[in-house]
């Protein structure tokens, strides 16, 4: 800490100083003001404790108990059947193929869109004419609607189509596959296609972190002598950490979830051999088109699990040191 | 004092938007008028049908509601038209399960309908609807459960492979193939001309296994495949036989390539848009192509000139009876607790008027005796002509085992078109999923 009562912190905002002393007021008035901020505090937060109690856990609470039934959606679940949807999930060759397909999205999300966004990110930062077009330029993919992107792409590839003559016109027309039929490439163009869809996020995330760097830093680095490289290297891109980390976080959670360009960009055929789908489209393909429901409702248990556990983990090893205080309590303070 | 009434204030506000959550769920239901005060009472009927797109079909449905409201003022007819898919896998079965469903909605007939009846969700309308079923005829059966009807078609055909007769006519094909033999001749001449033999639209699965359905059809004997519809018994080794028969099929290379991703109707890219615009000469697929091929084709005029229908062909020396056909149609149900005015609404939906005037919209074919006059293209009165004389329909056979075993059956049947799967496995599948 500086000697100043504020002081910036990396990830943005500015760290409120302790709050000055109050004079002693007389203990009646106190508890009177004790309880008011209890009212305020149950006033304030039921409205939205009560949606997040409706929608999410009570839902979440009806998943798991469906998930018990063997249940295709006709009347009361009756016929209870413990675990067995979940060992059955496990059993399908289909639904390894689904978490291995998410496996690779994950991945590819962490290791392709970071480096991509990252350099974009600080091309971006740099000042030069006509900087606000490209930054708007390489959001708008993000902002287009899931289902948008996913119907252009799979025009853009169909067979014979714009994607294919491009690369025939510049002479790369062996690089030509099936993009969406092909068993062994469809994955990876499903990756591409969502990594164009979602890098703009993670650049202007890392664009807002940028903006947060103190410039009397960088400009120190320069005066100590360093050049454009080092400075990214050594004052930016430290300081961008938890930038970096929550997009991450985010990044994650959204391919494990993965759900509208997949399913619309990846034909049913080739979902249902284990091609493309994710967790998302074999639980609406088998809960709903095969009318599986309380199959179906294991899958949504099986994917909320994974999804839990990958969160959880990642708080407790990785955005640890960005949420100190905010969510492990006081008891790692000094 | 202030803080306390604010919180009691608020604490109402919750408890009456609750209320109002609460109030959205039971409400809209209406009571049913005793059979003899039909059309006293004012009611909203709500109409659930699968025409959502600007088309002949949705105006002709939104003509019908009115017409219906203008005879009978009484009833208000509230339309939702949804895409057939969200329509059938979601929405219905919902609403069914919430005790909010709408009035009129679609059915298909064949296990989901068994289900449905089981569950207690539909009305028995056997014997209000006893002249209409009389008209119908046998294809009224598919609406059936243990005698009692539950629902009425307003559409049925059968399948049949819609074809170009130009590139036909290029090729050297003098004739349409009437058994399996020819239809590979045929192949074999359209290739040499260099258009697509046959488009399917196998990225759907649908379109594709329906070559399967048809294997099975004329490899299994006909009460073997009663048996299977009824009991989910497969253990006819015909049903392998229909995978060996398409998977030799396929290695004829009849189809488009890539095929596993191509969808079937709806866009210039489909199997549709491939037959529509000239590409390909043949696709199998029921009695609504017609409109469908319209929706995706360039020019209309060629295609209503160039596009024929013939029947599936025969395999000689098979076990499955050669004039047996696949088929299966679109009905209305009305929802257990609906107004005694819903059943009275479908019954005018069958009558010969309202499907002439449905036959003229070119859609699909009527149900009913006497709407036939409505039927201008000539490939449809074909189809009709076959529908007549064909003597046994079998539903559409993932209809007819219902959505579980019918998906298992579909992505076993996919499979075989992606080289990776075997007609001993489409069949493990379908037991399998039987018990799933």
């Amino acid at each position: 800490m500086t000697s100043a009562n504020q002081t910036r912190n990396p990830a943005g905002g500015v760290a409120t100083p302790p709050a000055a002393r109050r004079p002693a007021a007389p203990a009646s008035s106190r508890r009177a003001e004790t309880r008011r901020k209890w009212y305020e505090i149950i006033g304030l937060t039921t409205p939205a404790l009560a949606v997040y109690v409706m929608f999410v856990l009570v839902p979440m609470g009806f998943a798991v108990y469906y998930s018990l039934f063997r249940w295709r959606g006709v009347g009361p679940p009756t016929e209870y059947v413990g675990l067995r949807n979940y060992v059955l999930a496990f059993g399908d060759p289909i639904f390894l193929d689904a978490l291995r397909n998410n496996a690779i999205i994950v991945a590819g999300s962490l290791l392709i869109q970071g480096p991509l966004a990252l350099g974009i990110a600080l091309l971006l930062n740099r000042h030069f004419r006509g900087r606000a077009l490209f930054r708007l330029l390489a959001f708008v993919p993000y902002v287009l609607a899931e289902v948008t992107v996913g119907i252009m792409w799979k025009l853009l590839l169909t067979d014979g189509g714009t994607v294919d003559a491009l690369l025939r016109s510049v002479g790369l027309g062996g690089l030509v596959r099936a993009w969406l039929a092909d068993l062994d490439v469809v994955i990876w163009t499903l990756l591409f296609v969502l990594t164009w869809k979602y890098v703009g996020f993670a650049i202007i995330l890392l664009l807002a972190g940028l903006s947060n760097v103190p410039q009397e830093l960088t400009e120190a680095a320069a005066i100590d002598g360093a050049g454009w490289w080092q400075t990214q290297r050594h004052v930016t891109l430290p300081l961008l950490g938890p930038t970096i980390r929550i997009w991450m976080f985010l990044s994650m959670i959204g391919a494990l979830q993965v759900f509208d360009v997949v399913w619309v960009t990846s034909v049913p055929a080739v979902r249902s051999l284990g091609a493309s789908g994710t967790m998302a489209t074999y639980m609406v393909d088998n809960g709903f088109f095969a009318r599986l429901w309380g199959y179906g409702n294991a899958v949504a248990v099986i994917l909320f699990v994974i999804s839990f556990v990958a969160a959880l983990l990642f708080q407790r090893f990785i955005l640890r040191r960005d949420i100190e205080g905010a969510i492990t309590g006081r008891a790692n303070r000094p | 004092m202030t803080t306390k009434r604010r919180v009691g204030a608020l604490l109402a506000l919750l408890m009456t938007s609750a209320s109002l959550v609460a109030g959205c769920g039971g409400g809209g239901e209406e009571e049913a008028a005793p059979p003899g005060e039909l059309y006293k009472n004012p009611v909203t009927l709500t109409w659930w049908h699968n025409a959502p797109q600007d088309g002949p079909g949705k105006t002709y449905w939104a003509k019908v509601a009115k017409d219906f409201s203008a005879l009978h003022p009484s009833v208000t007819i509230k339309i939702e038209a949804i895409e057939t898919n969200q329509l059938q896998r979601t929405r219905i079965p919902a609403a069914l399960l919430s005790n909010d469903p709408p009035d009129v909605f679609m059915s298909w007939g064949g296990g989901e309908l068994r289900e449905q009846v089981e569950a207690g969700y539909l009305k028995d309308i056997t014997d209000q609807v006893r002249t209409e079923v009389g008209n119908i005829g046998s294809a009224a059966e598919i609406w059936q459960v243990n005698g009692k009807q539950y629902g009425l078609p307003f559409r049925m055909g059968i399948e049949g492979i819609w074809y170009n007769k130009d590139l036909f006519a290029k090729a050297g094909i003098t004739a349409p193939p009437t058994t399996f033999e020819e239809l590979n001749a045929a192949v074999t001449k359209l290739k040499a001309i260099n258009v697509v033999p046959i488009a399917v639209g196998a990225g759907d699965k649908w379109p594709a296994a329906h070559w399967w359905y048809n294997f099975a059809l004329r490899d299994c004997p006909v009460d073997v495949l009663k048996k299977a519809s009824t009991d989910k018994v497969f253990d006819d080794p015909c049903f392998v036989k229909a995978g060996q028969d398409l998977k030799a099929f396929i290695d004829t290379r009849p189809f488009q390539n890539n095929f596993i991703a191509t969808p079937g109707q709806n866009d210039p890219t489909s199997a549709n848009g491939l037959l529509a615009n000239g590409r390909a000469a043949m696709e199998l697929m029921g009695d609504w192509n017609r409109g469908t091929l319209d929706n995706v084709a360039t020019d209309k005029a060629k295609l209503a000139q160039f596009i024929g229908w013939f029947p599936v062909p025969a395999i000689s020396g098979s076990a499955g009876d050669p004039k047996a056909a696949l088929g299966g149609g679109d009905g209305f149900a009305c929802a257990k607790d609906a107004p005694a005015e819903c059943v009275e609404f479908l019954k005018y939906i069958a009558s010969p008027e309202v499907q002439k005037g449905y036959a003229e919209t070119g859609t699909g074919l009527p149900v009913v005796k006497g709407a036939e006059a409505g039927i201008k293209d000539p490939a449809l009165k074909s189809i009709l002509q076959a529908t007549s004389e064909a003597s046994y329909v079998q539903l559409w056979l993932d209809t007819a085992y219902g959505s579980t075993v019918g998906t298992a059956m579909n992505d076993g049947i996919v499979a075989i078109f992606s080289g990776s799967g075997t007609p001993e496995k489409v069949v493990s599948a379908m037991k399998a999923a039987a018990s799933k």
